[in-house]
């Protein structure tokens, strides 16, 4: 019998797990993993959806299973919360910061990319409130002229 | 109240599904990329929002059935959505007035639920709500820039409005049920949404230089699923026919 990790550790473990479609960011970073507690012997950890239709949804899930299971954690109970509902605020100040690494400018209070994530000048406009995913919005920038995902505020 | 529960469930979960059907129907076929794009996200937002109502729908019934079942078992007399979201698409302007009229109502409806005395609708409407803003913005922005756009777009869209206007009324149609649930505190009146959306409605209409009928007139059977258009049966067979042909075929 392995004994139970604390709950701490599960967290960094949950932290090492990536998100299916920004794999830069973890799922902690994200803000979706709301709480993991003990439910009895098992582990129950919550997730909130990112959007309601999100199609990474169930493979969340999947991966958050086997990562616990490559922990030696067989018993999981995933917990599906819509209430309160998933908001950027939740995002970490570390996911944003990867974030703008990889290209994509992270929400921002102004409701705008604060600049373009690949050359920083402010001047950028929208293309279309509807970006690759349901998550992020499509912008371009009036300086470099490139287009990139901002992660829309919600 | 149970049956006036479970009919208003399916009343919004197949509103959305429906739509998101229709929409899904541009996935590939949309005039640029970035429309293709939007509408699919669009449509994939709704068949979530689906997903929560009619799982809560299902609940609420206790009869065994799950939200897949009420979406891919039912046949179009069961259907309870608005006759405006099954018809067909027609141009793109059509497909963007349709679903304008239709954000408009969704995002004052939502705007009312968050308040719901059932804490399971409140926090579906708090998680839809704040998807339907974006949808909304979308769909003001592209009916101004092609109502107040060529001369051809414009004519389309007044075509489209024309075309459409007798069909949002249904949307704000208020029956037995609708006070039974008003009473208890879980849901508004239909007919009280009415207000906000035509104040949301002539401004932006207004913006894009289009002239709403005077017709008072509304079609009507949707939501009672007494008389739902000729269009709600061809649309199932194609959204159901997997289902029917494989019964229980699941990934």
């Amino acid at each position: 019998m392995v004994k139970s990790p604390d709950i701490d550790t599960v967290w960094q473990w949950l932290d090492q797990v990536p998100d299916p479609e920004i794999p830069v960011i973890s799922l902690v970073d994200l803000g979706i993993v709301r709480d993991v507690a003990y439910q009895g012997d098992r582990l129950r950890i919550t997730l909130s959806p990112t959007y309601s239709g999100c199609p990474a949804t169930r493979v969340i899930e999947e991966d958050v299973r086997t990562a616990m299971r490559d922990h030696g954690i067989e018993q999981v109970i995933i917990n599906q919360q819509i209430s309160p509902p998933w908001t950027t605020d939740w995002m970490s100040d570390k996911g944003k910061a990867k974030l703008q690494d990889y290209g994509i400018a992270p929400p921002s209070a102004k409701g705008q990319p604060e600049a373009c994530p690949i050359c920083g000048a402010g001047a950028v406009s929208l293309v279309s409130q509807f970006g690759s995913t349901p998550c992020k919005a499509h912008w371009r920038c009036e300086e470099c002229r490139e287009s990139f995902d901002y992660f829309k505020c919600i | 109240m149970g049956d006036h529960l479970f009919e208003f469930l399916l009343r919004q979960g197949d509103n959305t599904l429906i739509l998101s059907h229709r929409i899904s129907e541009w996935c590939g076929h949309a005039p640029i990329i970035e429309e293709d794009i939007a509408l699919a996200n669009i449509a994939l937002d709704l068949l979530g929002q689906t997903q929560m109502w009619l799982g809560l729908a299902a609940e609420v019934e206790g009869a065994g059935r799950s939200a897949d079942d009420l979406a891919m078992l039912r046949d179009a007399w069961d259907f309870r959505n608005s006759i405006l979201v099954e018809r067909p698409n027609g141009d793109f302007g059509q497909t963007m007035m349709r679903q304008f009229l239709f954000d408009a109502y969704h995002v004052e409806l939502l705007n009312k639920l968050v308040n719901s005395a059932d804490e399971r609708i409140a926090a579906i409407a708090a998680k839809s709500l704040k998807e339907v803003e974006y949808h909304v913005e979308r769909s003001a922005s592209t009916v101004i820039a092609l109502g107040d756009g060529s001369e051809e777009s414009h004519a389309r869209m007044q075509a489209a409005l024309d075309d459409q206007w007798t069909f949002a009324g249904e949307l704000f149609e208020t029956d037995a049920g609708d006070h039974a649930l008003n009473d208890a505190g879980i849901a508004p009146l239909p007919s009280s949404l009415r207000v906000g959306f035509e104040v949301r409605a002539m401004a932006v209409l207004g913006d894009a230089t289009l002239i709403i009928p005077e017709t008072t007139f509304a079609h009507s059977g949707g939501r009672s699923g007494k008389r739902h258009s000729e269009h709600l049966g061809h649309l199932l067979t194609q959204m159901q026919w997997l289902q029917r042909a494989y019964p229980g075929a699941t990934w």
